[in-house]
């Protein structure tokens, strides 16, 4: 027990310091890894010279020196980001600046800012990633902080660990059925509200809106996640699911760009057969492409979605965040029967003196007087016949007829190679020819029965218009090799062509089967906790009959305050008196009334020991009983740990005075 | 942590730049608006608190909350949060804010309750001088199972004197020093019991006023004067002065006595002449008199005879405090100083002959 201490200094405890600085650590951690070299660099120095002059007693810089340190940080943003605000810059000055704040903190409220700073920065990780691990991040976290918060809030001596973190880990546990209950029903209103920095999102990623050679080989090497796809009922089969993307009509002889006459017109197509509906989570990749199936049902796009009249489903706004949409296709279909002159031009244009060989060849089937269908046979019974190869790296293509030079010389080529000869052989032949770019294939997760398509199978083909068939898929690939299309990348591959580790799928049971499983975690996270919006809350609300942002807003503050009084009497429960020491109070006055009857009673200022004693002094006959009592009682009141459960009860019921004063 | 003074000065309306009253009412609510509410509460609740011999257990309904500084800059951090989450629509970061959200409320109750439930005993106070710091001990009790942390006791409008821990079902001493500007009875006031603990974002307090008194002798004054001797006229400290007046004792005989005081019984008996002794009643006593302080105030006397007190104690010589109405001693020692002293303290005062 100690007596009253001096008035509470601002002195900062170089224990408290330091754990400060190690929670800091924990908190930029995952921002380090983003972060340009020099700042990551610069970071850790400040901290580390931080936790130096604390066990030190350093002096902090001068006043001078810190605004020169700041100016530099600025400078150094700017040198890196050409920019200071925005999402990446930002975070980099709020990171850079957090730790230069370290240099002026000497006083126990400096640490109460840092834990606000801490807390934001906190916040800013998830602008770049909202992965199933940040929620471990953020429980984690902001126990941490919150136990240095506790920490700067005690006076005199620093804590030990355990005491500060048991309250921080209880609040931040306490905390989170709170946090559940405004999650879901706090009212969400659509974003942004004033709009983002143009650096918002993720990353751009995925398919390009232009294709060279070689670009779909770079991307097939890719693991990420491109989108999930629920179907209604049965998927249709594989080599039928061919995910369109950006349509290709102008060529340069070696790269293939959007252009088309195609943006105001309509698409007209004739929708046949049976519909097939499901339901895309698109990733964040900053384009603005959407992915169907062929062909779509223009009536039933997603909302707020264009249909071009190449038949390429698109969103206004680039997809920054998870997107999920509904469509309904239909694999068979007649787009385009009618084909506009303007339509047919563009579809058959070339540039002039490129690729002369495969020119010349398409000249030649036509000359020999090949119908439409006939040269696309032809040129298919090219790929099978002659000896082409499918391969992830194939020869390099650096003449100004990558072609012909595919077409005559090297014969090794990925998906893009064979789309881009294809097409231009069609062109020269008179066929009107376009190149598509999307995902073919995808895996069925068998835990969620939902399909992922990766960047790995990213793909490209090719369509010809055939009069009365309209535009119709060819897949020259499959020509060559059947296995892309029909299993996978992997089986298509010759065998001396190992995919990186996380490509290879098959023939790894448990691993694909963890795989499957953690994919469906993630999917299950997405659809329900990121993608939880103002559609999604007003669906799950609606379901318990509130309607309306005013309901919410009820529900929320009175299951809010329920929840908020239930902690509230169990805080009021843990300061009630000790059960114990209730207890033990309670049989020691029914001790010391039985001795009242005598005329012996307890004074007011009197301790249990010196009443007791002048008990005895009067009594000396009771010592017998009155002593163990005594021992009984002190132990159970003021040292609870030690005390036998019953004893004192035990001792307090065979107590009789007026008995053994007659006996 | 910082805390600050509970009990703000209550500036009365008509005090403020001789301004309209009810207009510096309203500019203080409209300018500051948290001081404006506490000291409404605390007018409120100066009239509730009454002074008890204790001990005082801190009622639920009688601990009052408000938010620090820290606590209004969180709240303006989650608005900041959430509007950020609003804007870019994500998931986590609503999660973070609503966390953060939850831990502020739950904040509320722990604060609160790291309050009650204490219970507040008188403990020892001692007497001090004027111009000292008069030091009042008040015990806490804890007698829940859950340490207290960083409980500030303190006067109004002053930092808190002292933070403490307060272990489960135990307890522990507080001290709270007040400045005794003048002798007589210092009455400990009202004081706050508070703590912000565990998040520093709210402040919990609540007043109590102990039946705490102690006894504030006079400041002893500085200036040296020698004490009169209260009988004879030398001036001087006195010895025992051969006399004729009163018999004193037996002692040796010596070289000169008249044999008119020889005691002859005594002779008769050990065979050795011993005289009777004689003397004038010359105490050896100090005698400080009040009348004796001439020319001086109330207060000058009171501080010259209480330093006079203390000099006496300390050489360790008895001596008389004769106050109109009152003589003590002689004596010497504790005790003895202490009564003078307290007479000195409450001379003149009501209830001061007690």
């Amino acid at each position: 027990m100690s007596t009253a201490r001096p008035a509470v200094s601002s002195y900062l405890h170089v224990a408290t310091l330091l754990r400060l600085l190690a929670v800091l650590a924990l908190v930029l951690a995952p921002h380090l890894a983003r972060l340009p070299s020099w700042e990551t660099a610069a970071v850790l120095a400040v901290i580390a010279w931080r936790a130096w002059a604390a066990r030190r007693h350093f002096t902090m810089p001068s006043k001078w020196i810190r605004g020169a340190l700041a100016l530099a940080a600025f400078a150094a943003v700017f040198a890196s980001y050409g920019r200071i605000n925005g999402q990446h810059a930002g975070v980099a000055l709020l990171v850079v600046m957090a730790a230069l704040k370290l240099t002026e903190m000497d006083q126990r409220r400096d640490v109460m800012v840092m834990v606000f700073l801490m807390y934001f920065i906190c916040t800013t990780h998830f602008l770049f990633s909202q992965e199933l691990w940040t929620l471990l991040y953020l429980l984690l976290t902001t126990a941490a902080i919150t136990t240095v918060l506790i920490e700067s809030n005690h006076a005199g001596e620093p804590l030990p660990l355990k005491v500060t973190a048991k309250r921080g880990g209880r609040l931040v546990a306490q905390a989170l059925p709170l946090m559940l209950l405004m999650f879901v029903l706090f009212p969400r209103v659509p974003g942004p509200i004033w709009g983002l920095p143009s650096d918002a999102g993720a990353a751009r990623s995925g398919l390009s809106d232009r294709m060279a050679p070689g670009d779909i080989a770079g991307l097939i090497l890719s693991d990420e996640l491109a989108f999930r796809v629920q179907f209604d009922g049965d998927a249709p089969e594989r080599n039928q699911l061919y995910w369109r993307g950006p349509v290709f009509w102008e060529f340069d002889g070696r790269e293939w760009t959007e252009g088309g006459p195609v943006y105001t017109a309509p698409y007209p197509v004739q929708l046949l057969g049976e519909s097939i509906g499901y339901e895309v989570t698109l990733e964040p990749n900053r384009t603005t492409w959407l992915f169907a199936l062929d062909s779509i049902d223009p009536a039933q796009r997603p909302a707020d979605s264009v249909i071009t009249a190449d038949g390429r489903l698109l969103t206004p706004k680039p997809v920054r965040e998870r997107m999920l949409y509904r469509a309904v296709s239909h694999p068979r279909y007649v787009a385009q029967p009618e084909l506009p002159d303007l339509h047919r031009r563009m579809a058959l244009r070339l540039p002039r003196n490129r690729n002369p060989q495969a020119v010349a060849l398409a000249a030649q089937w036509r000359q020999e007087g090949q119908s439409a269908e006939t040269m696309v046979q032809s040129a298919l019974s090219l790929f099978r016949n002659q000896p082409f190869f499918y391969t992830l790296n194939p020869p390099i293509l650096e003449g100004g007829n990558p072609v012909d030079e595919f077409l005559f010389n090297t014969r090794r080529g990925f998906c893009e190679h064979y789309a881009s000869a294809f097409t231009t052989l069609m062109r020269a032949g008179g066929v009107p020819a376009r190149v598509v770019t999307g995902y073919q294939g995808g895996e069925r997760n068998a835990i969620g029965g939902y399909y992922t398509v990766r960047q790995s199978d990213a793909h490209a083909w090719a369509e010809v218009w055939l009069q009365g068939q309209g535009w119709v898929r060819i897949d020259p690939t499959a020509a060559v090799a059947p296995n892309r299309v029909e299993q996978n990348l992997q089986s298509a591959l010759a065998a001396d062509e190992a995919l990186p580790f996380t490509l290879r799928r098959s023939g790894m049971q448990l691993f694909t089967q963890l795989e499957a499983r953690w994919d469906w975690v993630n999917a299950q996270w997405n659809r329900w906790v990121l993608a939880y919006g103002p559609d999604l809350q007003k669906e799950l609300m609606s379901r318990f009959g509130i309607e309306g942002w005013r309901d919410l807003m009820l529900t929320m503050i009175v299951t809010l305050s329920a929840a908020v009084g239930v902690f509230g009497l169990i805080a009021l429960r843990r300061a009630a008196p000790a059960q114990s020491r209730d207890a033990a109070l309670k049989l020691w006055q029914q001790a010391t009334q039985r001795l009242a009857r005598d005329g012996l009673v307890q004074r007011p200022q009197e301790g249990p020991q010196r009443f007791i004693a002048r008990v005895l002094e009067q009594r000396p006959e009771l010592a017998e009983s009155l002593a163990p009592l005594l021992q009984a009682y002190l132990a159970a009141r003021y040292q609870s740990s030690n005390s036998e459960p019953g004893m004192l009860e035990a001792l307090v019921q065979r107590f009789k005075p007026r008995r053994i004063k007659r006996g | 942590m910082r805390l600050r003074p509970v009990l703000a000065p209550v500036p009365e309306a008509h005090h403020v730049d001789g301004r309209d009253p009810f207009l510096a009412r309203i500019g203080m609510i409209v300018l500051h608006p948290v001081r404006a509410a506490r000291q409404r509460i605390n007018r409120w609740v100066a009239a509730r608190v009454s002074r008890q011999p204790g001990p005082v257990s801190i009622a639920r309904h009688r601990i009052y909350i408000v938010p620090t500084r820290f606590g209004y800059g969180y709240g303006v951090l989650l608005l900041v949060m959430l509007a950020g989450a609003m804007n870019y629509s994500n998931s986590m970061a609503f999660a973070l804010t609503f966390l953060l959200m939850g831990l502020g409320l739950l904040g509320m109750h722990h604060t609160h309750a790291n309050l009650l439930n204490l219970r507040l005993r008188v403990g020892k106070t001692a007497a001090v001088f004027a111009g000292e710091q008069a030091r009042f001990e008040v015990w806490l009790e804890n007698p829940s199972a859950e340490t207290r942390y960083t409980i500030a006791l303190g006067w109004p409008d002053e930092p808190p004197g002292a933070y403490l821990d307060v272990p489960a079902e135990g307890q522990v001493l507080g001290t709270l020093l007040l400045a005794a500007p003048q002798r007589g009875w210092l009455r400990a006031p009202r004081f706050a019991v508070a703590t912000e603990f565990p998040l520093g974002l709210l402040h919990a307090w609540t007043w109590i006023e102990l039946d705490m008194n102690t006894v504030v002798y006079p400041a002893p004054s500085t200036q040296l004067r020698q004490p009169p001797v209260a009988a004879g006229d030398s001036g001087h400290a006195a010895t025992n002065r051969p006399g004729v007046d009163e018999f004193v004792g037996l002692r040796a005989y010596a070289p000169g006595d008249t044999p008119r005081t020889i005691h002859w019984k005594s002779f008769a008996k050990m065979g050795l002449p011993v005289v009777k002794h004689f003397g004038e009643t010359i105490s050896s006593e100090r005698v400080f008199d009040w009348a004796a302080l001439t020319g001086l105030d109330t207060e000058a006397r009171l501080q010259q005879l209480t330093r006079w007190v203390l000099d006496a104690e300390a050489a360790r010589e008895p001596y008389v405090l004769a106050l109109p109405e009152l003589v003590l001693g002689p004596a010497l020692g504790e005790a003895h100083q202490h009564q003078c002293l307290r007479a000195l303290a409450l001379y003149g005062l009501p209830g001061g002959g007690a």
